[in-house]
Formats: structure tokens, sequence, C-alpha cells
């Protein structure tokens, strides 16, 4: 893996001589042409030194941003795609941001409208002078409790630490990730396919796993990145997997038990196999490669690669590198001797630690976080619902769903399964759907007389 | 109602709900080209727990990857308790 040697990215690609691009279903661009090039239509001048929000619809067109962007701008606050428009304003405020990139499928949000605007897209210009060179913040967005995102802060130094140590993720032609570059995980792979001079595969929102796996037979993907989730999906609705055959297979976001494992094992038998840890605060703490679940005892109380991980009161915490700077609000990311609590709580089997779930209930959804109190603040506001108990349940494609146990006012005068039981049911789930991502809603409501409620006044969560 | 019955009916209902159109339901459709994504399947997959009170997926010791509708079902028969 090439290091960064504080070169841009721009000067990375540059420095490229294998023919490398990115890949979409909206078209292709070479580095070459976007080394020496723009996708700013001239206009990139305008974002020098200052702090800028990427809203660009398409992957290709964040891409493209990320590499003019960085070493020119101040700040890169990149949005995700599933961003609660609802939200912008906070964000732009707390972030201080002064202008906007965007692309022709960006919807014209109001809270946008007062901000410089300029376009990118995936036609490459020429482009005359470098810029000034300037240190960039990269502010990556993940989800708060409140339901308002939080944000942290790298730069491309802690981005790519874990890039630095020799990996079987190394040595790639043509990267593809089920992942969305505008997240943590998906964001390494991007960053992997730079640095490591590879072309990526970026994956289309809508596009159906037979055209996403064609297209990266197409490309002759070497490398393939994804959360088990995204994995089991690929598996269970796509015989296509049998078109590509990659040399390595990469599972992070969430928890890699044994079955998908096993069943990549069967479906890639030449592939190397790995499962990394990774969060947006905590950066990548570790890869695993010897394709079992869980990691080896002696990864806690050593460092390795400039990692240190330790338990602490259950949970894993890591010391390195690779963590963010901070969050924009200034709230301490790491605690006094600088350790990231991750909050996912461990359990030791033999010489083997494994994942138990996750301090205060955060719910893992195909590698998405639930915080059950912003699903359970708006369930309580429906007019018939006393109060809410928001949990995962285990889930053999995402890995957790989305449930809720609801106290109604009064009893629930119907009768189990009756068509006006789940005629409430159905109001209520709309209530939810109408406030809330995809992904937080619940899959089921199950009708209780009471929930258990500590002496604290808080809902025991067990 | 059969299984096969109760299964096109939540996959009508998860659908409905999450905005999408399914193709046609026959047995030879791949599940990838049915219409729903994974969370439309995480889903499904909740809402037959608590209609057949069975998870066959999590339940089997070995991992289960139907690809045809009609193997979806298959798994929800063979796995009925």
């Amino acid at each position: 893996m090439a290091s960064l040697d504080a070169r841009s990215l721009r000067e990375v690609i540059a420095a490229i001589e294998a023919p490398r691009s990115f890949l979409s279903p909206q078209g292709a661009v070479r580095f070459t042409d976007l080394a020496g090039g723009t996708s700013f239509g001239g206009r990139l001048g305008e974002l020098a030194g200052k702090a800028v929000l990427l809203a660009a619809e398409s992957q290709i067109a964040s891409a493209l941003a990320l590499i003019e962007l960085e070493a020119v701008v101040r700040r890169i606050v990149i949005l995700p795609p599933d961003a609660n428009p609802a939200h912008l304003p906070a964000i732009i405020s707390a972030a201080g941001v002064e202008a906007v990139v965007v692309d022709d499928a960006t919807p014209a949000h109001a809270a946008l409208a007062a901000l410089a605007r300029v376009r990118c897209q995936p036609a490459i210009e020429p482009m005359a002078a470098l810029m000034p060179r300037t240190r960039t913040e990269w502010v990556l967005l993940t989800s708060g409790t409140t339901g308002v995102p939080k944000m942290v802060i790298h730069d491309l130094e802690t981005l790519t630490t874990a890039l630095q140590a020799p990996s079987p993720a190394d040595g790639a032609d043509v990267w593809g990730t089920f992942y969305d570059i505008r997240r943590y995980g998906g964001l390494q792979i991007y960053l992997r396919a730079v640095l490591g001079g590879a072309s990526l595969v970026l994956s289309s929102p809508g596009e159906s796993v037979a055209d996403h796996f064609a297209r990266l037979a197409a490309a002759g993907v070497t490398h393939l990145s994804g959360t088990p989730s995204q994995w089991r999906r690929a598996l269970m609705m796509a015989p296509e997997t049998g078109m590509i055959a990659p040399r390595y297979v990469r599972l992070s976001g969430e928890i890699a038990d044994q079955a998908v494992l096993d069943a990549l094992r069967a479906a890639f038998p030449h592939a190397a196999i790995g499962h990394a840890y990774a969060s947006t605060e905590a950066g990548v703490a570790f890869d695993v490669n010897d394709g079992i679940a869980g990691f080896p005892s002696d990864y806690i109380g050593t460092v390795r690669n400039g990692v240190g991980l330790k338990i602490l009161d259950g949970t894993l915490r890591i010391r390195s590198p690779g963590v963010a700077k901070g969050y924009v609000d200034g709230e301490p990311l790491v605690d006094a001797a600088g350790f990231v609590d991750t909050g996912d709580i461990l359990e030791r089997k033999g010489e083997r630690f494994y994942f138990a779930g996750r301090r205060g209930g955060i719910i893992n959804v195909g590698g998405l976080k639930v915080h059950p109190e912003e699903v359970e603040a708006v369930i309580n506001r429906h007019p018939r619902v006393r109060m809410s108990l928001v949990r995962g349940r285990q889930n053999p494609v995402t890995g957790s769903i989305v449930v809720a146990d609801v106290v109604l006012k009064g009893e629930d005068p119907f009768a189990d399964k009756s068509p006006q039981q789940i005629a409430l049911k159905d109001d209520i789930l709309k209530f939810c759907r109408d406030t809330l991502p995809r992904h937080k809603v619940p899959a089921a409501i199950s009708f209780v007389p009471a929930l258990n409620v500590a002496a604290t006044g808080k809902l025991v969560r067990r | 109602m059969s299984i096969k019955l109760t299964i096109i009916e939540q996959m009508e209902e998860v659908a409905r709900e999450q905005g999408k159109i399914l193709a046609p339901l026959k047995d030879d459709l791949a599940l990838a080209d049915c219409g729903l994504d994974s969370l439309g399947f995480a889903v499904l997959v909740a809402r037959l727990e608590d209609r057949l009170g069975i998870d066959p997926f999590s339940a089997s010791e070995e991992a289960v990857f139907p690809v045809t509708l009609g193997d979806f079902v298959k798994v929800y028969e063979h796995g009925q308790p």
C-alpha cells in the first residue's frame, strides 16, 4: 500500500501508472483524466479554504469531488445518502459550512439555498494551475441518540492509518464495495483503492444485485467489501456470485458470524476472507484473517500496528492513530487515557473474544446504528400509546432488526390479531414511516400490558 | 392459510409499506429480482417469524441461502416445527 508522504490525493492518482478508473452505472472516469482535470467546470477555486458540504447525490460525483477538494478546502462535510433534510440547518450551522457541492440530482433543499453552490459532474475538463495547499478536515456523519447526526472530524492521516499495515487487502487491481463511500466503511475502501492504485466499482441505489454483480464481473473485481448483511443478501439473492472470482473478500461494519464466513468460504474457495472491526469514531481497529468469527484473545492488551485494545467495564476500548480528531461540537470522543469506548460488549470463550451486543441497546441493522430512544420517542407521540420499548431482534439478513413492545393507554381492547388490533399497529407503524428512515421503522409491534421500569425511572433494557 | 400464501401475502404487505413494486410471484422467480431489497427481506423474515412461529434461517445450524421464491417457500415448509 502506497503511503501518502504528505501528497494530496490528486498527486496520488497522478502517480498511478496502471490504467485505473472510478466505475459507476452513470459512467466511468479515468484517474489519468482526473489527475490533470476537473469535475467542477473551472469553479474549484471558489471553494479554496472554505468549509464545504458535499451534497452530490451520486457516488461517482462524490468520488471525484473528494479527490479535488482534498488539500484545497478547509473542511469537507460528507453528507451520507440517507441524511434527513430536516437536519441540514443544524449540520450547516454546527460545521460552519460556507458552500455546498451538488450534482444535477441534488434536491433543492431550502437549507442549501443560502450557501454558495458549486456543481460537480462526472465530465472532466482540463484544469490549469494547481491550488495552494491546505490541510483538509474530513467530517463524517454518524447517528446520534436524538436522531440528529453526530459529526466526527478526521483528516487524511487518521483515515489512512489502517492502510499502512501489510494486509491481504493489499495488491488490488479492482476494488468493489456494497457500501456507499460517504460512510466510514465505504470511505475506507475508496481510500484503499486510490492509495493502492486500484480501480473502484461504485454501488448504486436501486440497482439489482444481479446488475451490480454483472458490473463487478465486467470490471474484473479482485477485492470486494461489504457488511455481513450485504454479503448475506448477495449470497441469498444472487446466483451471480459465481460470475466473480475475487482474490480477497472483506466484511466490516457489523459482527461477522461463523455462518456468513463459512458461506463466503464456500462461495469463494480461492479468496482470502477477512473481517474487520471499525467505527467512525475509533477508525479501523483490527482485521481478522483466519476465517473464524470473533478475534484472538491476544489482541487485547497488546499494541498491534499502533492500535491498542483493552476491555473496561465489559466493553472494547480503542486507542490508535486512526481515532478521529474529535466531534464538531467539541464533546469528548476519547477518555483521559486516549481510548474510545466503542460500547461493544465482549465475551471471552477460550482463546477467542466474541461480540455480545451493545451497551445501551444500540441496534445494528445491516451496518446502520439505531438508537432505541429515537424510535421510542416517535412511537410515544402516537395518541393511543402510553410507552414503548424498542429493541433488536436477531435477523438472518441484516443481523438485527428493530421491533417494539408497546403499552397502550387504557387496556388493549382488541382481540389478538383482530382486524382492529392490526389496524392500530398499522397506524403506529405508519406514524414511524412518516418520520423515520426505513431501517429505524419497527418490523413488528407487540402490545404488552406493562414494561419494567427501574428505580432510576428508566426503562429496563435487560 | 398455507405457508406459501402467508409468505406471498407478507411479501405484498412489505412491498406496499416500503413503496416497492413486486415482480409476478412465480416459483422460479429469483429473489434478487423480486423487488424487495435486503431491508425488505429482513422485515419479511421478522413478520413471518411472528405469523408462522419460525425463523428457519436463524434456527438452522448451517447457512441457508435460497435463490428462488420456490426455494424460499420450501425453507419455511421444511422448517416447520
